[in-house]
């Protein structure tokens, strides 16, 4: 379906607002004719992304290319894209026929050409006999489908969605799920789709492109986004997870929960720090004594439908989450095995924390925006320019901002087994990287602490 | 007995309230020279204020055609710019936002008559020949803020990707203005015309300092030059009355199309 001609080419594009960077260098392909998601949390320029396609906004660097051509020059009212926006954005004014009719009419179609094309459109979304209504009296799903046919009558070569569905209940959104990919096969056309949703993005796309914090995360089918994540924010993001800290002893043998296990990874080194995914449902289980590779105690079993999710902790003290169509009894011990073939081996992006600072005195060094006292430095003078190591479990956390040097805000947390991976964004806008075994939430309001000792300080070298 | 004297409350300032008016629209109903003698009911007045015989008609039907025409071009004016400096505002983020908006409540609070002097002692800094232009470049200044107080509100309500859809759909950004954004925002841009249509009507201060020495006369300015010469000019009280309905009628538009306005939502 989806030929090898780029319709889109976005290359190194870029955009801030007010200062703060939304894109950060995002180069991305559309194949002709196929479903594109970009999905992440909110925030991280998916939607900006969109626009810049549309041609709401212009990037601050970088190019857009339609067929080979850059286009940043040109209106959005010129480019031959439509849009389906969040909230619709029908015109409350014209009743359904105007509305679909609204970009027929500016382009002086005939008007028997004009009421044919509207019908034809209205067939397709369901909404035959809706002509004469106000929008405001239709439905959410109704609105939609009318700002879908207001789009799609105008026969553009690419159709942005951005968060389509977003507002619709559950059954309608898997319903319009179905209709869109319907639609997509039908007219053959390209679709880009924004959404946060990673159900959805799996169940419609051809390609996925994960995105985080203005950058691309992964690139790739929702195959290989899935079983194959690039990364821990991939993998949490997409589907439910175990992500847990590993060593990678050698090609093809890595170590994790205490644990060593066969996998199909090469490359990575010997006696590698690695990240680890594996699903809930590719861990196993057994009666049979050799095929065993660790054995649990299930601490919570819970009926989800069509599997039973459950808890268990390893016996080396890892907490793991395991789905099965089969329940087991609470605190019953049970044989475990993962296929080598379902152990995702990932670069760890950072072992630990790495602060660029300066010197204020033999004692003090100022960095992230405070000053921290650290052992005495008798090598370096005020002033000298220093990278400052410190490790994730020596980040000192506080209940209270005011409590710590530094106030930050719990960002993004990930379970590792046995302990949190927390990702800090300072008042200042910096990230450090925490590793505790306290609780916290997303959004929690933190302060943070360093303890001399544990500032591993280094002259930095200018480059 | 608490709720009858709350009852006698509002009504005693109602009557004090409407009394003026009230005796007015009762006295333009009898033919007497000195206002507050009844001499019997007539319709008289009014004949004489449609037929034109009366002592110096010329000059009343002038200035009510002043009043008129300076209202109609002023409100007319401050539609458009306010309906234009409402979008922009609206655009605008934080601080500048506030700031604006904030001054564009100053000309409302701001007493008429320092309003006017100071548009006199602008005209004559500037060496602007006063007269018609004058006058209705004064009422747009007052005018406009009424037009953007009461277009804010609809862009408020409005789906903020109605303008980016209508550029998707191959409009111009001219095109999305006529068709998309205008029509959303006709009604509180008619409500904007209303109000400063009657507060031109209304403004003796400011056309007073802001009208020359070419002898420009609205209604308000006659009234006070012909009360000044001794009694007022009978036929006044009629058509005092009729301004008065008139008002009264547009107010009542106003009030129903904003109850209309808020029930759709």
């Amino acid at each position: 379906m989806a030929g090898e001609e780029h319709i889109i080419d976005l290359k190194h594009v870029s955009k801030s607002f007010g200062g703060k960077v939304v894109l950060d260098d995002i180069n991305l392909y559309i194949r002709k004719g196929e479903f594109v998601t970009l999905l992440g949390p909110s925030g991280c320029g998916k939607t900006t992304t969109l626009r810049l396609i549309a041609g709401f906004l212009a990037p601050d660097e970088g190019e857009i290319l339609l067929d080979g051509r850059d286009i940043s020059g040109i209106p959005p009212y010129k480019r031959p894209f439509n849009t389906v926006f969040q909230r619709y954005a029908l015109f409350p004014h014209l009743d359904v026929f105007e509305n679909i009719a609204f970009g027929l009419k500016l382009q002086k179609v005939p008007a028997d050409e004009i009421e044919q094309r509207v019908r034809k459109v209205l067939k397709m979304v369901s909404m035959t006999d809706y002509e004469e209504r106000d929008v405001d009296s239709l439905s959410g799903g109704q609105q939609q489908r009318v700002a879908i046919a207001r789009a799609l009558v105008n026969q553009p070569k690419i159709l942005l969605l951005d968060e389509p569905l977003a507002a619709l209940d559950l059954k309608l959104r898997k319903d319009m799920q179905i209709e869109l990919k319907e639609m997509h096969r039908e007219l053959g056309i390209t679709f880009i789709y924004v959404t946060h949703d990673q159900e959805e993005a799996l169940t419609l796309s051809d390609t996925i492109v994960v995105m985080d914090e203005g950058r691309i995360q992964q690139i790739g089918t929702p195959a290989e986004v899935y079983n194959e994540p690039v990364n821990a924010f991939v993998a949490d993001f997409i589907g439910e997870s175990n992500i847990l800290n590993g060593t990678m002893i050698r090609d093809r043998r890595v170590s994790f929960i205490g644990h060593e296990f066969d996998c199909v990874d090469e490359g990575f080194g010997e006696n590698k720090p690695v990240d680890v995914v594996v699903r809930p449902e590719d861990i196993y289980f057994t009666q049979k004594e050799e095929k065993t590779q660790f054995t649990a105690t299930v601490k919570s079993c819970t009926f989800k439908g069509v599997h039973y999710e459950m808890y268990v902790d390893s016996d080396t003290g890892y907490e793991l989450m395991i789905q099965n169509y089969d329940a087991y009894p609470v605190d019953s011990v049970v044989r475990l095995y993962i296929d080598p073939d379902d152990i995702q081996v990932m670069h760890k992006e950072r072992t630990c924390n790495t602060f660029e600072g300066v010197m204020k005195d033999e004692t003090h060094v100022e960095m992230l925006g405070g000053t921290f006292e650290c052992l005495p430095q008798p090598d370096l003078r005020a002033g000298d320019k220093v990278a400052v190591e410190v490790d994730f479990d020596k980040v000192d956390l506080l209940d209270h901002q005011e409590e710590g040097e530094l106030a930050g805000e719990v960002h993004f947390l990930l379970y590792k087994g046995d302990h949190y991976h927390l990702t800090i964004l300072t008042e200042d806008g910096d990230h450090l990287w925490v590793d505790t075994d306290d609780i916290w939430d997303k959004g929690d309001q933190v302060g943070v602490n360093f303890a001399p000792q544990d500032l591993k300080i280094s002259k930095r070298h200018e480059a | 007995m608490k709720k009858f004297f709350a009852q006698c409350y509002i009504w005693i300032l109602m009557i004090l309230l409407y009394a003026p008016l009230i005796f007015i629209a009762v006295f333009s109903f009898t033919e007497s020279k000195v206002l507050g003698n009844w001499t019997g009911f007539s319709t008289r007045l009014y004949e004489n204020l449609f037929t034109g015989r009366m002592q110096g008609s010329a000059s009343l039907i002038s200035a009510v055609e002043n009043t008129l025409l300076i209202a109609l071009v002023s409100a007319a004016v401050s539609m458009i710019l306010g309906t234009i400096a409402a979008i922009g505002i609206h655009n605008m983020t934080g601080r500048g936002k506030r700031a604006l908006l904030f001054l564009n409540n100053i000309p409302m609070i701001n007493p008429d008559v320092i309003t006017g002097v100071s548009l006199f002692l602008l005209f004559i800094f500037l060496h602007f020949s006063q007269g018609y232009l004058s006058v209705i470049l004064s009422h747009i200044s007052f005018g406009t803020p009424y037009v953007v107080l009461s277009v804010m509100p609809k862009l408020r309500q409005m789906n903020p990707n109605v303008y980016e859809a209508a550029l998707d759909l191959g409009a111009t950004p001219s095109q999305a203005l006529r068709k998309v954004l205008i029509p959303q925002l006709r009604p509180g841009m008619v409500s904007g015309f209303i109000l400063a249509f009657t507060m031109s009507l209304d403004d003796f201060a400011v056309t007073f300092f802001t009208r020359g020495t070419i002898g420009l006369e609205t209604l308000s300015t006659y009234i006070y030059a012909d009360a000044r010469k001794g009694g007022l000019t009978p036929e006044l009280r009629p058509l005092m009355t009729l301004i008065f309905l008139i008002i009264l009628v547009l107010l009542l538009v106003i009030n129903i199309r904003q109850a209309k306005m808020q029930k759709s939502e």
